[in-house]
């Protein structure tokens, strides 16, 4: 599914991972998480100078990987407040956290994800990540399925949240980009980062072109 | 005299399940009436552990039987007039009328656990709201087996006078040296017009020990019942399968189970609601956990005989290990058109996929099987009272605890 992949993030910045659907944006997250079924066959994944290729979800986590996905499964039974206290260990307040991303105290006590809809499932899932506070985070399309209202209350907590630490946003249509300040862009073609570069400039040619041009780019990098 | 109505619905008898009763002794030493704190220590933990507050300050009153023998009854005085709670063969010598209740919504002939109860009868409380009568502490029952291999045979009478409103707690345990033992208890509930039973069951057994309850309740005009029941220890096999006649115009019947089977046990547990009366409701909802190779049966039965009638039941079964097994027996019986009933089951294992959802929130394997199961075994469907149920979710957190 992966081919080829080099990326890296230094310490402090934000990266903007662009892909049409399908590119493998989300087996990506899923490799550096660490999900079984997504087998690194060769090469190596290091985090904090740590080779974690080998190592388990929770330990990557607990080294201080945070995700919010995409497509999150819905727990029967478990509270949404009751994950966010263990996140949060008694040093954020999940009330005032869910109010960031405009999520009504209500949610807290439903069940995980359980009869979410797509927006606020997002909200949710940011909103876990804000009370995980990893030192990178990444956003599977924070702003799929999100209304323009809400769009600028997560792209406002993202953009809070990422000050001073490491991120990667993962977006196919680019519009969290308006409210969160990012260093760098990469482009994800069928499996490869195909082109890295300022984000501006690579969101203007795809919000121009589309995905397709940069399908034709010659200077795209192919997969060795 | 009530309007009883014997068993109308067959009983679905499984062979397997039948015991020779002649294997379990009748025989135990009688014991005297005794304040509950001055009962031996073991006897005071294992009541505890299913839910028993011995120092009675959480409680409305008490009944209390070892083996054969009641050794404490009564209602604390500030509800003397407003309630009662004494042994059934009292109630029978102290009111002519309990006898038009006895046997009245069950069918003594129903089976050879009925006839057992009748042929061989111990005791039993007789409990009884008064009318008009809101009860705000819980009463309790504990029945309780101290002899190894015993047979006790209890019966039940609960009678909810109109406009009265009790919760009651039942716990049904063992001294830690039985090992093997029958229990059979037989419940005849009569809820009058308007008046509110929420009834809650905790059973507690051994691997050899084997139990069958036998239940049913009647319910007038806008009665409401609240049946909930709990088994969290290893049992050889149980077996009930308890009725609610909803009779009354606008009456409502809730049966709620939390199952959890461990190592060999076989528990067959159902509920029936019969919504004869107009505007009568029914819920039927059941978790049901099993590991090692524990078999569950969880069955549930609608009967609408009424139009303008409407239950749902609700069958959830959890699969920790490859061996157990959980077979989920929902049925509706609609007679007549407008009677709207419904259910949902689903039975299976621990989706992966939420596994490694709540791992990518830092939560080890084995902390994400205890949250999801812990999550399961849901103690909000039991509609108790705060105080009961953070009660109850202790015991389902210990002992959940213990099989993860």
């Amino acid at each position: 599914m992966l081919k080829d992949v080099d990326l890296e993030i230094s310490e402090g910045e934000v990266h903007v991972l662009f892909g049409p659907n399908g590119s493998g944006k989300t087996s990506l997250i899923m490799s550096i998480l660490g999900f079984p079924n997504f087998r690194v066959v060769s090469g190596e994944i290091w985090f904090k100078g740590v080779n974690i290729t080998g190592m388990s979800i929770d330990q990557r986590v607990k080294l201080g990987i945070g995700v919010a996905f995409q497509n999150p499964p819905a727990v029967r039974g478990v509270k949404l407040g009751d994950i966010l206290n263990e996140l949060a260990r008694g040093e954020v307040d999940a009330n005032k956290l869910a109010g960031s991303v405009n999520l009504p105290p209500e949610f807290l006590g439903r069940d995980l994800n359980l009869g979410f809809s797509g927006g606020e499932l997002k909200r949710s899932e940011i909103l876990q990540v804000l009370a995980q506070r990893p030192d990178f985070a990444i956003f599977d399309e924070p702003d799929s399925g999100v209304d323009i209202e809400n769009l600028e209350v997560v792209g406002k907590a993202i953009e809070d949240f990422l000050d001073g630490r490491t991120g990667l946003l993962v977006t196919h249509m680019g519009h969290i980009l308006r409210y969160v300040d990012v260093d760098r862009a990469h482009v994800l073609l069928d499996g490869t980062i195909a082109c890295s570069g300022k984000p501006t400039q690579i969101l203007g040619q795809i919000m121009r072109e589309g995905y397709r041009w940069c399908e034709r780019c010659p200077r795209a990098r192919k997969p060795v | 005299m009530p309007e009883g109505k014997k068993a109308s619905v067959t009983y679905e008898k499984s062979t397997k399940l039948d015991l020779n009763v002649e294997s379990f002794s009748r025989d135990a030493p009688a014991w005297s009436p005794c304040p509950l704190s001055s009962l031996p220590e073991e006897v005071i933990r294992r009541a505890q552990d299913v839910g028993i507050k011995v120092e009675e300050e959480e409680r409305a009153g008490t009944y209390f039987q070892v083996d054969h023998s009641v050794v404490f009854r009564g209602v604390q005085r500030a509800l003397e007039g407003r309630a009662e709670i004494i042994s059934t063969r009292e109630a029978l010598q102290r009111y002519d009328w309990v006898k038009d209740y006895w046997w009245k919504i069950l069918d003594v002939a129903q089976d050879e656990y009925t006839a057992l109860a009748e042929l061989k009868w111990d005791q039993g409380y007789f409990i009884r709201i008064f009318e008009g009568q809101k009860v705000d502490l819980p009463l309790q029952a504990c029945l309780f087996i101290s002899k190894d291999n015993l047979n006790q045979n209890v019966h039940n009478l609960i009678i909810a006078e109109p406009g009265s409103e009790v919760q009651i707690i039942t716990g049904c345990t063992i001294h830690p040296n039985v090992r093997r033992g029958l229990h059979v208890g037989v419940t005849e509930f009569f809820i009058k017009k308007g008046a509110k039973v929420t009834f809650t069951m905790l059973h507690s057994w051994a691997q050899d020990f084997d139990a069958r309850p036998r239940s049913a309740a009647l319910l007038e005009e806008g009665a409401t019942f609240v049946s909930n029941y709990v088994c969290l220890r290893p049992v050889k096999s149980l077996q009930m399968y308890p009725v609610a006649y909803c009779k009354g115009s606008k009456s409502t019947a809730r049966f709620n189970a939390i199952l959890y089977g461990v190592g060999n046990s076989r528990l067959d547990v159902g509920s029936k609601v019969v919504l004869e009366g107009p505007g009568a409701r029914g819920e039927v909802i059941t978790r049901a956990l099993a590991s090692d190779n524990a078999q569950i049966y969880a069955r549930g039965l609608l009967v609408g005989e009424r139009e303008d009638t409407k239950a749902h039941l609700e069958c959830r079964g959890l699969l920790l290990s490859d061996d157990a097994l959980i077979h989920a027996i929902p049925e509706l019986i609609a007679k007549v058109k407008g009677a709207e009933l419904s259910h949902e089951a689903a039975v299976g294992k621990i989706a992966e996929d939420q596994i490694r959802y709540l791992m990518a929130r830092g939560f080890s394997e084995e902390e994400a099987q205890s949250l999801i199961v812990r999550g399961f075994m849901d103690v909000s469907i039991l509609g108790l009272p705060s105080a009961l149920e953070s009660e109850v979710r202790k015991m389902i957190e210990m002992t959940t605890k213990r099989a993860l």
